[in-house]
């Protein structure tokens, strides 16, 4: 069954107004006109008409706080997929916060293959590859919890406004939530009971981020859930 | 091939599309999928990227590398076809990739590869104008900014008539194979081969046949990609 939706959703092609707001490459001028150039939807906020992108790749920007997984060890360095068209790498003299000595330190002492590490993009501009930092608080190793994977145009569904919807599904599950901008989020939970309900959550949102009425949805769900589980 | 009527082998007027049907997101793994039917004729697309190429020489330093394979699955015709690519297969699989390069914005995505897998699972004529559709529908369902919809169709000419979405038996008899594929939205012309024998002004005439018949798939394809993103309740 289909869920009314929050604006009109718009095709690659399609004309927008001019003064319709939306993000680089998602919109386009092109010969005189502003087009769309991915499925998105064009919405009214706060007296403006934007164009929010449903569907899009993750581009890193200088700044960005990303989950990466570890996918192989360098000579001196680690490569961490981040979601991204690029391979992020993380140099081991910022992981380890000293210089680095490749003949006594043996890296896969300090992350693996499958790790999950919160990082921040510190340099990138599409001629290299991303290079991640983990000096910063709240970042390194992800040591406990889940990470779940979800689309990264989605995220800001996920976050909500002024963080309502992250902020309502830790309330209702008691778990504690990370969304990053790459389409990550890392979830510690109570329970496993919990996590379940809490990923299940997720996941509506991201298939229904762009519905009327999903917050209250949510709520109920994560509700009904609990009380058919008895947690 | 005509009737009497001025009736197709299979009923249909000479300006009429045979029955079209498109799915998106039909799977799972990729970042987009497609599924289109011209008639009997069935393609399922699958777009993945951009994604670092394995082989990172393949690179350019400005742009995407498109990549795609066009591809007939050994039980898409009535005699087994051999899975290896044949020179046909190569030649479409480029054609294919010029009727979508000057829509997909590479440019923003320097040093990577997107790779669109056209798999005809059954041929029955109009194949790499159902494979262009498909692989537009797959890039939109995968979130690859383009400038607009692609789709095509193909003319032909069938008893000196010409005749609109040619199937494998007209294909196979008639006199002229003419396929277009192209972006209404921004009036380009992005694919149109001939195999066979037109006059100019047959050629004109099937061109202004086929680019109709375009501008009606592109509506279809966007009301598919509407109708996916409307419906979402579904996917939970």
């Amino acid at each position: 069954m289909g869920r009314a939706v929050h604006g009109t959703i718009v095709v690659p092609g399609e004309r927008l107004d001019s003064k319709v707001e939306g993000k680089h490459p998602y919109t386009l001028e092109l010969g005189g006109a502003r087009i769309a150039t991915v499925v998105g939807l064009l919405s009214r906020r706060d007296d403006k008409h934007v164009f929010i992108n449903i569907k899009g790749v993750y581009v890193p920007e200088v700044g960005h706080v990303v989950i990466g997984l570890v996918e192989s060890i360098g000579a001196t360095s680690w490569h961490v997929d981040i979601n991204a068209p690029y391979e992020a790498i993380l140099p081991a003299q910022d992981f380890l916060g000293r210089p680095f000595n490749p003949a006594v330190d043996d890296l896969a002492r300090y992350l693996r293959p499958g790790d999950y590490i919160k990082a921040r993009v510190t340099l990138f501009d599409k001629t290299r590859n991303p290079i991640l930092s983990v000096q910063g608080e709240g970042l390194g190793r992800v040591v406990n919890g889940i990470v779940v994977d979800i689309s990264p145009s989605k995220i800001a569904r996920v976050i909500g406004k002024r963080r309502s919807m992250a902020n309502m599904i830790e309330e209702k599950t008691g778990c504690t939530l990370f969304p990053t901008v790459n389409g990550r989020v890392h979830i510690e939970c109570p329970s496993r009971e919990l996590e379940v309900i809490a990923v299940m959550a997720l996941k509506i949102v991201e298939a229904e981020a762009h519905t009327v009425g999903l917050t209250e949805r949510i709520a109920r769900f994560i509700e009904e859930e609990r009380a058919r589980r008895g947690v | 091939m005509i009737d009497e009527r001025g009736l197709r082998h299979d009923g249909r007027r000479f300006d009429e599309l045979r029955p079209i049907r498109m799915q998106v997101g039909v799977l799972a793994n990729a970042t987009g999928s497609a599924l289109v039917e011209y008639g009997r004729t069935k393609v399922l697309a699958a777009v993945y990227g951009p994604r670092e190429p394995f082989q990172k020489f393949m690179t350019l330093p400005d742009r995407a590398i498109l990549r795609v394979r066009y591809h007939m699955a050994p039980f898409s015709t009535s005699e087994r076809k051999s899975p290896t690519p044949s020179r046909r297969e190569v030649e479409l699989s480029k054609v294919i990739r010029e009727a979508l390069e000057d829509i997909v914005l590479s440019s923003e995505y320097p040093r990577t590869v997107i790779d669109v897998f056209v798999e005809v699972l059954q041929a029955d004529g109009g194949t790499r104008v159902a494979g262009v559709t498909a692989a537009s529908l797959a890039l939109a369902d995968a979130g690859v900014p383009m400038k607009g919809l692609v789709a095509g169709v193909a003319v032909g000419k069938v008893g000196g008539v010409l005749v609109l979405d040619v199937d494998e038996v007209e294909d196979s008899m008639g006199e002229a194979d003419m396929p277009v594929a192209g972006a209404p939205d921004l009036g380009l012309v992005t694919l149109f081969q001939l195999n066979g024998v037109l006059t100019e002004e047959e050629v004109e005439r099937g061109f202004s046949m086929a680019w109709g018949a375009i501008e009606r798939i592109v509506s279809m394809e966007k009301e598919v990609l509407r109708r996916k993103f409307e419906a979402v309740g579904e996917e939970v």
